[in-house]
């Protein structure tokens, strides 16, 4: 009988440097992570390019690409107003990096080679994009109110007394802003892919049993297959749905800092 | 009783919380989803406030989960 092999769901995370050396500190390796995340900036590129032909009738490649600037534009419409225009490259920006890493990333392209390597599914990634939206946060804030910004941690008509209790709260609440801001897309892809892995194990090793002569094998093979693919698909829901948050959250915040309360 | 053994025992008491948040999660959407039906031509405005519930409420159960693993793992 085939040894049960271990399951080690945290390999697939693991940042190794392309060229198979040992990973050091340094900024000059070119890393697995390095690789999709330029693999997931250039199909952005092509897919803006591709759309962006400015057809009075669109095409199709046009018209999605329309849909997917229109929603985002809506988003920083309704929370920003009319400022929020000046703000949708950057949520623009994040939403689509979120969008395209957490689908690329799910894509089942080990059939024919690469393993696809999720580029949020790391924390530094993630949290490198939650820390440039508070810092617009912050900048927009000092820079249109001053040091009146300091009155978003006041909510306006409060009793003096609860104003003493609240305005820690509220200063606690901003804090820790970046860190869900970042954790929420992380955890995740992280917790999916987990999961993905976990399952995907199951179907090998009931393969293997199955081939062993336990008919029970077989059986636990294919509801795990099936049950793959219907997490798969929820994956990709997931990947949307974060994407869309973290662009929400992002204009959230920075309509506080534009129009304080 | 050894670390390995206090350490996935540990693990498998913060993974609960993922099952509050499941809660959480569920009741964001099935609200929204009775408010939405009472008065269908109104909900379209709130789902951006939907997702800001659920975004609350899914946190909460993604950070039970990074205990977990940090207890998981820790060393």
């Amino acid at each position: 009988m085939a040894a049960a092999a271990k399951i080690d769901p945290m390999h697939q995370f693991a940042i190794a440097p392309i060229a198979g050396e040992e990973l050091v500190a340094s900024p000059f390796m070119f890393t697995n992570s390095a690789l999709w995340m330029l693999i997931v900036t250039a199909a952005i590129v092509v897919f803006m390019w591709g759309g962006t032909r400015r057809q009075l009738v669109p095409g199709r490649w046009q018209a999605a690409v329309e849909v997917v600037t229109g929603f985002v534009g809506n988003i920083t419409r309704q929370n920003i107003g009319p400022e929020g225009r000046a703000f949708l490259p950057w949520v623009f920006t994040a939403f689509m990096f979120i969008l395209f890493s957490n689908w690329i990333g799910a894509l089942p392209l080990a059939i024919v080679g690469p393993h696809p390597f999720t580029v949020t599914s790391q924390f530094t990634v993630t949290g490198v994009l939650s820390l440039t939206s508070f810092a617009i946060v912050l900048a927009v804030g000092f820079w249109k109110h001053g040091l009146h910004f300091f009155s978003l941690f006041v909510p306006h008509g409060t009793p003096f007394i609860l104003k003493i209790l609240i305005a820690p709260i509220e200063f606690i609440s901003f804090l820790v802003r970046p860190f869900s801001l970042g954790l929420r897309p992380f955890v995740a892809m992280f917790a999916g892919h987990i999961l993905l892995e976990v399952f995907g194990n199951f179907v090998v090793q009931g393969l293997n049993a199955g081939i062993d002569g336990s008919p029970l094998g077989w059986a636990i093979a294919v509801l795990c297959f099936m049950f793959v693919i219907g997490v798969n698909a929820l994956e990709l829901l997931v990947g949307a749905i974060q994407a869309f948050v973290f662009a929400l959250l992002t204009a959230l915040y920075i309509k506080d800092a534009v129009h304080l309360h | 009783m050894e670390l390995a053994s206090a350490q996935v025992i540990g693990a498998g008491l913060a993974a609960i919380g993922v099952g509050a948040a499941a809660a959480g999660v569920g009741y964001v959407f099935g609200s929204f989803l009775q408010g939405a039906l009472r008065n269908p031509s109104a909900a379209g405005g709130q789902t951006a406030t939907m997702y800001i519930g659920f975004a609350a409420a899914e946190l909460l159960g993604l950070m039970a989960f990074a205990v977990a693993m940090i207890i998981l793992y820790a060393r």
